[in-house]
């Protein structure tokens, strides 16, 4: 299936009416307890047969901290044309690498995609995040990180159609909000979920922000990070709290796969920090 | 109307003494808030897609002043095309990062805050603030901090471009705006009995024009 904006439009419209005794049984989480708490969503849980991808500036797969790829591809767009392909580039920045190593620290066994959006100029750089926000849609990964937004009003409609889609196909868009007061997107749909930082240096605490459009906050101050070259730094900003939050959604999707993007939000913020269950 | 009232205000600025100095005064004041060993900024030229080196205070060589670097790899391009400020400390770590500060600066430092000039949807460029004081932690105040400077920053450096394009027109000579450009200055090289006649000229001109 292509992801277009509006594909429906084409196709002949069903009649979104059925016959009650006629619903399929579906899959639910197994066992799903009285109470969700952190030992039932992720317990045990390294990642294992979940698909994390990194929409970013590339990663550096040779660096200790990231380990291998199962596939990176690289996007650009000339004019109309969008051009995806093997990406022999690696990191042009060393961001999409430290983004990468926060998910490998978090969730070691995952598989981890690049999807690389920078590096062919200012000029092309919107639609290319578009492009390669839509080839990492079509894949179905089962989180993607996005640890960057656009302000650009005019791809807000492709944007929305995108996320809309991605939560549909049950690929779960974990956005950064911006860290500065402005207007920018995908993390403030509601199809997403939204992070910025908290200052805390546990990488496992995470808080339920209450007033959306940032609905989580994962550590993202004076993190240790991969960078390239095999060196680390210490990276802060809201685009580093969002990879914490894709590698514990990867660690309840590897366990519970069958869950749905509105389900895996619905478990981070039954298991956020500063969310009190009464006994 | 509105290019020709823009380009007359603009034929009564400096020109680009004023962009240098706005420049300038950016990138002191970036390193003073933060106590900073250092401060540059870097502007797009959207012609050819690339980063240019306008500006440097404190440790760093003016002679980089006009260097070029693309648009969209490194952290400054990252910061560019994201939009988005990027907070890095001990980056000598990193051998590729530290070339390329050196290439930007002359001077390869421990931390950096870079964060985007942004004027509504579109990037202009960089300011990059290098080593706070050592030892120093990074907060959330600080992070706003300097995403107000860099915004008021923003919108300065916007003006400015807008003024010096309107003159870039005017001094074209081309069009209606470099013709009222051309009778301002002449009406104001007369006397006071010319001027007043002139501008009595202009009025009942403008009345003819507006009855049309």
């Amino acid at each position: 299936m292509s992801v277009r904006a509006h594909s429906n439009d084409d196709e002949q419209l069903p009649a979104h009416a059925i016959a009650g005794a006629d619903a399929r049984r579906l899959p639910g989480a197994r066992l799903w307890p009285d109470r969700v708490d952190r030992e039932w969503a992720f317990g045990g849980s390294t990642g294992a047969g979940a698909t994390v991808c990194l929409v970013d500036s590339g990663v550096d797969a040779t660096h200790p901290l990231v380990g291998p790829l199962d596939q990176a591809v690289a996007v650009s767009t000339d004019g109309a044309e969008t051009v995806i392909e093997d990406d022999e580039l690696g990191d042009v920045c060393g961001h999409g690498t430290a983004c990468a190593g926060i998910i490998r620290s978090l969730a070691p066994d995952c598989r981890l995609v690049s999807v690389r959006v920078l590096g062919e100029g200012f000029v092309g750089s919107g639609p290319a995040l578009i492009e390669g926000l839509r080839w990492a849609v079509e894949q179905g990964f089962d989180v993607i990180n996005m640890s960057l937004s656009t302000t650009k009003e005019r791809f807000v409609s492709d944007l929305h159609a995108l996320t809309d889609a991605a939560y549909f196909k049950r690929s779960l868009i974990v956005a950064s909000a911006h860290n500065m007061p402005v207007r920018s997107y995908p993390w403030r749909f509601a199809s997403v979920v939204s992070v910025a930082s908290h200052d805390l240096a546990d990488p496992l605490v995470y808080l339920r922000n209450p007033a959306p459009p940032v609905e989580f906050y994962a550590r993202g101050v004076e993190v240790e990070v991969a960078w390239m070259d095999g060196a680390t730094l210490r990276a802060s900003g809201n685009s580093f709290a969002t990879p914490h939050i894709a590698a514990i959604c990867a660690l309840i999707r590897s366990k519970h796969p069958d869950l749905t993007p509105a389900e895996v939000k619905t478990v981070l913020g039954l298991t956020a920090d500063n969310v009190e269950v009464e006994p | 109307m509105n290019e020709a009232r823009a380009s007359a205000a603009a034929g009564l600025l400096p020109d680009d003494e004023l962009h240098r100095a706005l420049l300038r005064s950016i990138v002191d004041v970036a390193r003073a808030i933060f106590g900073a060993r250092a401060a540059s900024v870097f502007l797009l030229d959207a012609e050819s897609d690339e980063l240019v080196f306008e500006a440097v205070s404190g440790e760093g060589e003016e002679s980089l002043v006009g260097r070029r670097f693309p648009s969209s790899t490194g952290v400054a391009g990252w910061v560019l095309v994201t939009q988005q400020p990027l907070v890095l400390d001990d980056v000598g770590r990193d051998p590729r990062f530290a070339s390329e500060a050196a290439e930007s600066t002359g001077y390869i430092p421990k931390g950096i805050m870079a964060v985007p000039l942004l004027s509504g949807e579109r990037s202009l460029g960089v300011l990059e603030v290098l080593d706070r004081p050592s030892g120093e932690r990074f907060t959330a105040d600080q992070a706003d901090l300097l995403g107000m400077f860099a915004t008021q920053a923003a919108i300065a450096l916007d003006l400015l471009g807008r003024s010096r394009a309107a003159r870039r027109l005017l001094e074209s000579g081309e069009g209606s705006a470099a013709g009222i450009t051309r009778l301002v200055a002449a009406l104001e090289r007369g006397d006071a009995d010319e001027q007043a006649a002139g501008m009595e000229l202009l009025a009942a001109m403008t009345r003819v024009l507006e009855r049309r």
